[in-house]
């Protein structure tokens, strides 16, 4: 039987999916359960398409990489921070989005606590500069 | 292992005692599961369960589960006059949300200190035991019982109880709507996977449409929305809860009536059906 989806994961999708900002949740083990209308635009493919998938799978097609160009380590990102660290986190970095297009972007994750003991996943928004 | 489930109460927000609630009843959300060794699980202690422990201490029942969706007053205020409580026989497990802030324990002896009340929970004879509500099904009294928070203002929780061939699931206070229902899987939608398949599915249904249109946020469902998440969930049966206080008699069969008619009369029966005091289903 499929788990309940955490309601703090349940409003976190219904809050993305409101928002014009690309935004994506992801669940404690680091799955991505929802990205809204607007990321879908910047992927190029839509959330139904993709499903449930682990998120570095989901970033690694962009080829993150700092502003010299250098590629990014997971755990310098946002994302695998928020997920490991437990804390938020943001940074700036370039991306090739799926027009092909070279774009730097922001990014901001921070994690959700339904309790203090109870990490239930992340939410990450990428701010286009 | 059979049971068998009766409803004491299923008045929202306020009880309402008269003439005009005679048929559906007054008191607020209490509803006994009885176990075939005598065992019982109690939901939620709204005035409901103040009759439920009448018969409780006549049946002899020393042995007594309550499970609490969530302190907001109508679903607590019968605990105080639950005979129960005051018996130093029973042993009484009271399960509840946890919250961010204050024990569950801790909740509910506000209750039970002035200026609400006389008497210091001190001074309570029955053995009572508070106990966050797990993260994951537990057996009670060989039942598996589950519970998940879902969408009402403050920690609340709604309750799914298996008694190995039959399943109810009890959401008094549920406002999945703002979250979206039908157009989500059931494990994306509030309360979802508590009510998957469920033989009988208690769910809030308080307001018809144009009530609810003026009540969003309040923690609460029209009857459609009652009836899409049923839909949504593939409950067996729907009985229709938490009664809206100023709702007659009258009133609630017209909600009735419409709750039948969105269900279409193409859908397997049962049809749906409002919840009234000392209602009982049978749990083969």
């Amino acid at each position: 039987m499929q788990r309940q989806k955490h309601l703090v994961l349940i409003l976190a999708r219904e809050f993305a999916s409101n928002l014009a900002t690309p935004t994506l949740v992801a669940d404690h083990e680091g799955r991505l359960v929802f990205y809204n209308e607007a990321a879908e635009a910047v992927v190029g493919r839509r959330f139904a398409e993709t499903g449930e998938i682990d998120i570095e799978e989901w970033l690694t097609p962009f080829s993150p990489r700092d502003e010299d160009s250098m590629p990014l380590t997971p755990e310098h990102r946002p994302t695998r921070i928020a997920l490991d660290e437990r804390r938020a986190a943001h940074s700036r970095y370039r991306v090739t989005s799926a027009d092909g297009l070279e774009r730097e972007i922001e990014v901001t994750a921070f994690p959700l606590f339904a309790h203090a003991d109870e990490f239930v996943g992340i939410v990450a928004i990428f701010w286009r500069t | 292992m059979p049971a068998r489930l009766t409803i004491w109460g299923c008045r929202g927000s306020v009880a309402t005692p008269g003439p005009e609630t005679v048929t559906y009843g007054g008191n607020t959300s209490c509803v006994e599961v009885a176990l075939a060794d005598g065992a019982v699980l109690v939901l939620d202690a709204g005035t409901g369960i103040r009759p439920l422990g009448i018969e409780l201490l006549a049946r002899g029942a020393r042995r007594i589960h309550l499970l609490l969706t969530h302190l907001h007053l109508d679903h607590l205020e019968g605990l105080r006059f639950f005979a129960p409580l005051w018996d130093e026989r029973v042993t009484l497990d009271v399960w509840g949300p946890r919250s961010p802030v204050l024990s569950l324990r801790d909740r509910i002896l506000r209750s039970f200190q002035p200026p609400l009340f006389p008497i210091d929970f001190r001074d309570v004879p029955a053995r009572v035991t508070f106990h966050d509500v797990p993260r994951e099904p537990w057996t009670l009294e060989g039942v598996s019982v589950a519970a998940a928070l879902v969408l009402h203002p403050g920690p609340t929780v709604g309750f799914r109880v298996e008694t190995g061939t039959a399943s109810v699931a009890y959401l008094p206070d549920h406002e999945p709507a703002l979250a979206g229902i039908g157009d989500r899987p059931p494990d994306w939608i509030s309360g979802g996977m508590l009510a998957l398949d469920a033989d009988l599915l208690l769910h809030d249904a308080q307001y018809f449409e144009d009530e609810y249109a003026a009540r969003i946020g309040w923690g609460h469902s029209s009857v459609r929305h009652a009836v899409a998440f049923s839909r949504a969930v593939g409950a067996r049966q729907l009985v229709l809860f938490h009664h809206e206080p100023n709702h007659s008699d009258q009133v609630l069969e017209r909600l009735e009536d419409h709750a039948r008619a969105l269900v279409g009369e193409d859908a397997p029966a049962p049809a749906p059906a409002l919840a009234r005091e000392r209602m009982v289903f049978e749990l083969p």
